[in-house]
């Protein structure tokens, strides 16, 4: 228990260690979320009007 | 006529390694931090707070390399018209933009502690700062030029005169006397780290390499398809009227 809370203290430079690795944790994860699903959206719209497209 | 060059080839190989270099970019990414919270030594000066280098570093570096493909790519696009280059460029300026993005937020969160201050007007803040605003522009012009052939052409010339930044950066920390301190990994006698920090700066290095061709895959398949989007859309206008 002691030893967690004196890995979270990081020799008293929590406040800065912690946001560091939260900012870069995030912003990665929302780059590669908000990618992904544009990608999806967009080829999902290529599918649909490829398929209208061959309608006879 | 390479404008019309079909990149189904690519789309198929995108589509393959996706999900691999997505999958190998996030566990690699959980490996490298491990090392960086639990396996690396505090720094006999910095403390704790060196733990930050182990993101920041990677992210500096990956904001130069991004930006060296962006411009690679771009040369590409000049002078063999391949349409693929366009937009790997096009591509990568959105992740290259969060890489800096990322180096600036925990250079200033490593400053405070470390300089006592967030910021300095110093020679390797301000030029990493200036490629953000590169990476910004060639994200506006894209964005501001209608016609997609004169967009490409602007956004090309703006990303291979930004160029000259990418040296400038590197060897800013020699050019002028800076607060920032000096490479400890490129130098002409070896890394001046011990193994035990060197090893999770690595890991990380390369995680957020794979993490850079996945989302560079994922949003080139985005690009290939809106284009095809468009050209649907053209020739749905031109069979109705």
């Amino acid at each position: 228990m002691s030893d967690w809370s004196t890995f979270f203290e990081m020799g008293g430079y929590a406040a800065y260690v912690w946001p560091a690795y939260g900012i870069s944790i995030l912003a990665l994860l929302l780059l590669g979320m908000l990618s992904w699903r544009a990608m999806r959206r967009s080829e999902r719209l290529v599918e649909l009007s490829q398929s209208a497209d061959s309608r006879p | 006529m390479l404008a019309y060059a079909n990149p189904t080839r690519f789309l198929r190989l995108a589509r393959t390694l996706t999900p691999w270099t997505l999958g190998a970019g996030i566990l690699l990414s959980l490996v490298g931090l491990y090392l960086a919270l639990f396996f690396a030594p505090p720094d006999y000066q910095q403390g704790e707070a060196m733990r930050i280098i182990y993101v920041h570093v990677p992210a500096a570096w990956m904001a130069l390399f991004v930006y060296v493909c962006m411009a690679v790519s771009s040369a590409v696009a000049f002078i063999w018209k391949h349409p693929l280059a366009d937009i790997a460029a096009k591509a990568s300026a959105p992740i290259g933009l969060v890489f800096t993005a990322l180096a600036l937020i925990t250079g200033m969160l490593w400053g405070q502690p470390m300089w006592g201050a967030w910021w300095v007007w110093d020679a390797r803040l301000t030029s990493v700062l200036i490629l953000f605003f590169l990476y910004l522009g060639y994200i506006v012009l894209w964005g501001a030029i209608d016609e997609p052939t004169r967009a490409a052409r602007a956004a090309r010339i703006l990303a291979l005169v930004g160029v000259v930044n990418v040296p400038i950066i590197h060897f800013s920390v020699e050019w002028w006397s800076t607060l920032h301190q000096g490479a400890t990994v490129f130098r002409a006698d070896g890394p001046s780290m011990t193994t035990p920090m060197l090893i999770p700066l690595l890991v990380m290095a390369v995680a957020y390499n794979i993490l850079y061709v996945a989302f560079l895959l994922i949003r080139m398949r985005m690009e290939v398809s809106e284009r095809r989007l468009r050209t649907l859309r053209l020739g749905l206008e031109g069979a109705s009227s």
